[in-house]
């Protein structure tokens, strides 16, 4: 590569720094630091203080002899513990979709690699076809399929059974999860399986391998790096939602991301608490994906791998 | 020849077509493959030969036709149950593994226990001559290395039969000389059979005990390369194995062979009066004489040196014969052409078209390009 050309990567560079670089330490910043009260003599006040003076200065129109300054502190981060339950309750409910969307979505990736080249593009463009309607309308779609009186209900009410409480639950918001997530975990896996060759399938059978360990001794360690890409491309954004736990959870189902949409813009706001609690999601999915690039650790050479 | 006399595999009128074509692969072929023999299917692309080797395999399901093996039919015996490996084109090695559970790979789903598994392994990579490589990964190997692990890992199972689809095609010649030797040698060693595929003639002669000649889905001639070569059944044969001078002309009676508007005496019999042949004349087979009546003469057009021996192409009686020689001469020059009346084979019109003819701008030889 040449020297001029090296400032193609010019504008995106300027963007990464401006949008991602810069977020990110404010984000480090908001998560250690706390507007803490300060008095005339710049003496940190406790809250037992600062409640005494206020009450003092309660009957009279002065203004209170109270600045505030921003401190570094570790309050915010240990407060996240009192969350921890959200956030497993958020990676457990993320990790029910991923699976579902493995289970559901390596089948299907696998016998779409082997289909012939038009009715590949025909089953991906399928597969893409809801990605191009909103997000949101998608989901809202789910609320009137899964209310009390619902289409799904109505029709089982239909056949004499229900009806069933299928909004506000967990299960909704895992099906919303598997839902908009899914060609997430089929694309990447479809990606790589395209590139098992049949020659090698065949070499296995000729090798005295019947269906199931071709599958397991072949098929399976070569999708590796695709299981692993589809596994952090759905476990990622399903951990961190809000919207479909909002929507289909009912509120009740208090998502990690539910919970940094209010410290930001809902009744609890504190964005020290919202960056902290967002800055221990990022640690606890780096960690989570450090865990899934496991999955093809030794294949440094396997082509195909997405991301 | 074969060793013994036992049939292993045998096909029997076997037909196939692909889904969407009408005309077949293979059209109504028999075969009877023998135990411990290298066999070799030759012709060019799109002859079937490949789907031949499938069809033993398992890889393939003939339409029409059985397939036995030992005696017995296993048309339908899924390839995993089949006691032949195959070697396949592009070599087909598992990536995610490296030399050595590549070759393991048969003998651990045979269930196998590894002590055994490892001596097999290390005997095998002996005998390729990769000894020492089992932790290497298979994408650090050459192609020719590649190719050995490949051989090994069907080698390791002990088949009955070795399946070997065009094997030496991405080697560069000299390493495809070596090679071809070399599995000569395993073949010879291990004594069991090899089918080996290729449209190389010159490999199906060097290493095979019989070669099958197949065109357009139909066996054209079975035979030991030494009948193959001097034989020929037809046209086609002759124009494939090697480079023949094929010219069309009349049998007048046995012995006796009319071409390029002459008399020739002959050593085949047995066709009907003035019934029209194809005459073939190897161009090995033509020594130039000094121009006379005595020979039929014509003009030099083009000098090539080949090497070994030089190509020459000379116009006489209005065809281009085509002539190796170890002594050169020069274009323009008015020569004569002789030959001896066993130099002379004559065959049956075949009813294929003629695909080659010497045409002068051209060096391509026939069947060469896959």
């Amino acid at each position: 590569m040449n020297r001029k050309s090296r400032w193609a990567a010019g504008p995106y560079i300027l963007w990464m720094i401006i949008f991602v670089i810069v977020p990110l330490v404010l984000i480090g910043v908001f998560a250690f630091t706390t507007d803490a009260p300060f008095d005339e003599n710049s003496k940190r006040l406790t809250q037992e203080e600062l409640a005494a003076i206020e009450e003092e200065y309660a009957e009279t129109d002065e203004e209170l002899p109270v600045t505030y300054k921003t401190v570094f502190t570790w309050d915010n981060i240990l407060s996240v513990s009192q969350y921890l339950p959200v956030l497993f309750n958020s990676a457990w409910l993320a990790l029910i979709a991923t699976a579902i969307c493995l289970i559901i979505g390596y089948p299907l990736a696998y016998f779409m690699s082997r289909f012939r080249a038009s009715s590949q593009r025909l089953v991906q463009m399928l597969i893409m076809l809801p990605m191009w309607m909103n997000f949101l309308l998608r989901t809202y779609a789910w609320m009137t399929l899964l209310e009390k009186n619902g289409w799904i209900n109505r029709i089982f009410g239909l056949i004499g059974v229900g009806p069933f409480e299928m909004i506000n639950t967990q299960g909704a918001v895992v099906l919303g999860m598997v839902y908009n997530y899914l060609p997430f975990m089929i694309l990447p896996l479809y990606s790589v399986m395209t590139k098992i060759e049949n020659h090698t399938i065949e070499a296995a059978q000729d090798l005295g391998a019947g269906s199931i360990r071709v599958f397991t001794k072949v098929v399976i360690p070569l999708s590796m790096p695709g299981i692993a890409s589809g596994i952090t491309m759905v476990f990622v954004p399903a951990v961190s939602t809000f919207i479909i736990s909002r929507m289909l959870g009912g509120g009740t189902n208090m998502l990690i991301g539910d919970l940094i949409d209010l410290q930001f813009l809902g009744n609890a706001y504190n964005p020290n608490l919202g960056a902290a609690i967002s800055l221990v999601l990022m640690v606890f999915i780096l960690l989570c994906m450090s865990i899934t690039n496991q999955l093809d650790n030794g294949d440094e050479e396997m082509e195909g791998k997405m991301l | 020849m074969s060793n013994s006399k036992n049939k292993i595999i045998e096909l029997k009128n076997v037909s196939m077509s692909f889904k969407d074509s009408d005309t077949p692969v293979l059209n109504n072929i028999s075969l009877d493959i023998y135990d411990k023999e290298f066999i070799t299917l030759l012709g060019p692309s799109g002859c079937g030969k490949t789907t031949t080797l499938r069809i033993i395999g398992g890889f393939a399901t003939p339409d029409k036709g059985d397939l036995l093996f030992n005696g017995k039919k296993i048309n339908d015996l899924p390839p995993f149950k089949r006691q032949v490996n195959t070697v396949f084109q592009k070599y087909a090695l598992f990536p995610h593994l490296n030399v050595y559970d590549n070759v393991a790979f048969g003998l651990r789903i045979a269930k196998v226990n590894e002590k055994e598994v490892k001596q097999r392994v290390e005997a095998m990579l002996d005998v390729v001559d990769l000894h020492g490589f089992d932790k290497r990964s298979i994408n650090a190997l050459s192609g020719g290395q590649q190719q050995r692990v490949a051989i090994a890992r069907a080698l390791v199972n002990n088949p009955k039969v070795l399946l070997l689809d065009e094997p030496l095609g991405a080697l560069d010649l000299k390493l495809r000389k070596e090679m071809q030797i070399e599995l000569k040698k395993i073949q010879q060693r291990l004594s069991i059979t090899f089918i080996y595929v290729t449209h190389d003639q010159e490999e199906a002669l060097t290493m095979s005990d019989t070669v099958v000649v197949m065109n357009k889905g139909e066996i054209q001639q079975i035979g030991t390369p030494q009948d193959i070569y001097n034989e020929p059944k037809n046209a086609f044969v002759a124009n494939f194995i090697g480079e023949s001078n094929i010219l069309p002309g009349i049998m007048h009676r046995d012995y006796m062979v009319e071409f390029a508007g002459n008399n020739f005496d002959c050593v085949d019999k047995g066709f009907d009066e003035m019934e029209p042949v194809d005459v073939v004349i190897r161009p090995e087979d033509i020594v130039l004489v000094p121009a006379s009546d005595e020979v039929l003469n014509g003009v030099v057009e083009t000098v090539t040196f080949k090497g070994v021996h030089y190509e020459i192409v000379v116009n006489a009686y209005s065809d281009y014969w085509i002539i190796h020689s170890t002594k050169s001469a020069k274009v323009g020059d008015v020569v004569g052409i002789s030959f001896t009346p066993e130099d002379i084979h004559v065959m049956k019109k075949s009813e294929m078209p003629k695909i080659t003819r010497y045409t002068i701008p051209s060096n391509e030889e026939a069947g060469e390009d896959e």
